[in-house]
């Protein structure tokens, strides 16, 4: 989906739904998963979009939408807990009630992969596969529709990488390469360790029929546009999501201007030649 | 000799490298297999070898005390592990432990060493391809350090 203008008439945009947790999965030590019961009037969303999650006494936070897009029955996320609202998140278990605002936001451009069959890259790093989650299971259950799928993650140790269950089941499906990456682990982990640049070395892909899409840190996600680029892949051809401070979603408040964008409405999801000279300012 | 010359230029560490080079540092390479767990080297030991690993994994790493082990970062098909016998003292700064079953070409770095002295042209082309490798495992290290994925950053 081309990035897009939200129609602010109609329902009042700053007004939570409310809907009860129905399954809560704890990922990590910091890290949950939410299933929320969506089931009356779920708006349809698309993969890379997110929603406004608001806690009673708490506040609102932005969160990527992480379950499948055809699910129109449950809503996902996966949460990291580090902050004030996000902190109280993790605690919660099936029963408790969250606010939700969305969706919002660009989505991940699946129809210029699928057009074509073009190959797909993906590259997540630490929470930022979650946001990828959707892309990954819509190019599963559409799967003539796409090349070939490469997943690239990494994460901090080898205890924070989420999903293992799926990311052993992904592997398993034809054209379908999973590879990981830690950057420290100790004693009993027999996988890579190093960064995520370091995984990008070991695959080969053709510059001109595939489509990358990038997820995590910012840090990170500068340096594996840097290397996709030196690997001959057109700017372009490269997708990055952006994270910045969002309050109201739909370009009023500013909180997450960034140059002449608002993540919220003009991102989060953008293409890296219209994003990247602006990451490696100081100033912004 | 001839044939470890034709195995040893397709690695990735010497591809493009001239013949008569090969050819050269086939006289300082043997083959070598490591079974899982196996160590390569141990810290403080001389260094005496570059392996180039043909295939498998290899982790290095350094025991930490009061901590346990540390596991840095692995090297694995088409890298190459070791460059300490370049310069004095000549000794290994970490373990390298293989991760599962390894097949490497050991270059031996007395021999290199030696050859290098004798060859200054062969010298720069190793050295050249050493260093970066050293430049590719400095950038490594520099994003492993910013610990991108920690909570606060």
């Amino acid at each position: 989906m081309p990035e897009q203008e939200y129609n602010l008439q109609g329902a009042d945009p700053m007004l939570p739904r409310f809907l009860r947790v129905r399954r809560a999965v704890v990922e990590t030590h910091d890290t949950i998963t939410l299933e929320l019961d969506d089931s009356n009037a779920a708006p349809q969303f698309a993969p890379g979009q997110f929603n406004m999650l608001y806690l009673f006494g708490a506040g609102e936070v932005a969160i990527s939408i992480s379950g499948p897009p055809d699910d129109r029955q449950t809503l996902v996320h996966t949460i990291r807990g580090v902050g004030a609202v996000t902190g109280p998140i993790l605690q919660l278990r099936r029963g408790a009630i969250l606010g939700v605002r969305g969706p919002y936001g660009s989505a991940w451009p699946l129809h210029e992969v699928s057009n074509g069959g073009r190959d797909l890259l993906l590259m997540a790093g630490g929470i930022g596969l979650a946001p990828l989650r959707p892309v990954i299971y819509e190019v599963l259950r559409r799967r003539r529709e796409f090349g070939n799928l490469t997943i690239l993650y990494g994460a901090r140790t080898p205890a924070d990488l989420l999903y293992r269950g799926e990311l052993a089941q992904w592997r398993m499906f034809p054209g379908v390469s999973v590879k990981l990456i830690v950057d420290r682990a100790a004693g009993v982990w027999s996988g890579r360790i190093g960064v995520i640049t370091d995984l990008l070395r070991t695959v080969q892909f053709d510059p001109a029929e595939t489509i990358a899409m990038i997820c995590g840190p910012e840090v990170m996600m500068r340096f594996a546009y840097h290397e996709l680029v030196r690997r001959g892949l057109a700017a372009e051809r490269i997708y990055m999501s952006m994270e910045r401070n969002m309050k109201c979603a739909v370009g009023w408040c500013g909180h997450c201007q960034l140059s002449p964008f608002f993540i919220c409405k003009d991102g989060p999801v953008f293409r890296a030649d219209r994003i990247q000279p602006l990451l490696a300012t100081r100033e912004l | 000799m001839e044939n470890l010359a034709r195995l040893l230029k397709d690695h990735p560490f010497l591809a493009g490298m001239e013949q008569v080079h090969l050819e050269f540092l086939a006289g300082c390479a043997a083959n070598a297999r490591y079974a899982a767990d196996e160590f390569l080297f141990k810290e403080g030991q001389e260094s005496d070898a570059s392996y180039l690993i043909r295939t498998g994994r290899v982790a290095l790493e350094v025991s930490i005390p009061g901590r346990g082990l540390a596991q840095l970062q692995t090297v694995e098909t088409g890298e190459v592990l070791g460059w300490s016998w370049l310069y004095p003292p000549y000794r290994w700064q970490f373990d390298a432990r293989a991760l599962e079953p390894v097949r490497a070409f050991r270059l031996d770095g007395n021999c290199l060493r030696a050859k290098c002295e004798t060859d200054h042209d062969l010298g720069y082309e190793l050295v050249k391809r050493f260093l970066y490798q050293v430049h590719v495992r400095l950038e490594r290290t520099r994003i492993q350090l910013l610990d991108v994925y920690r909570a606060d950053t």
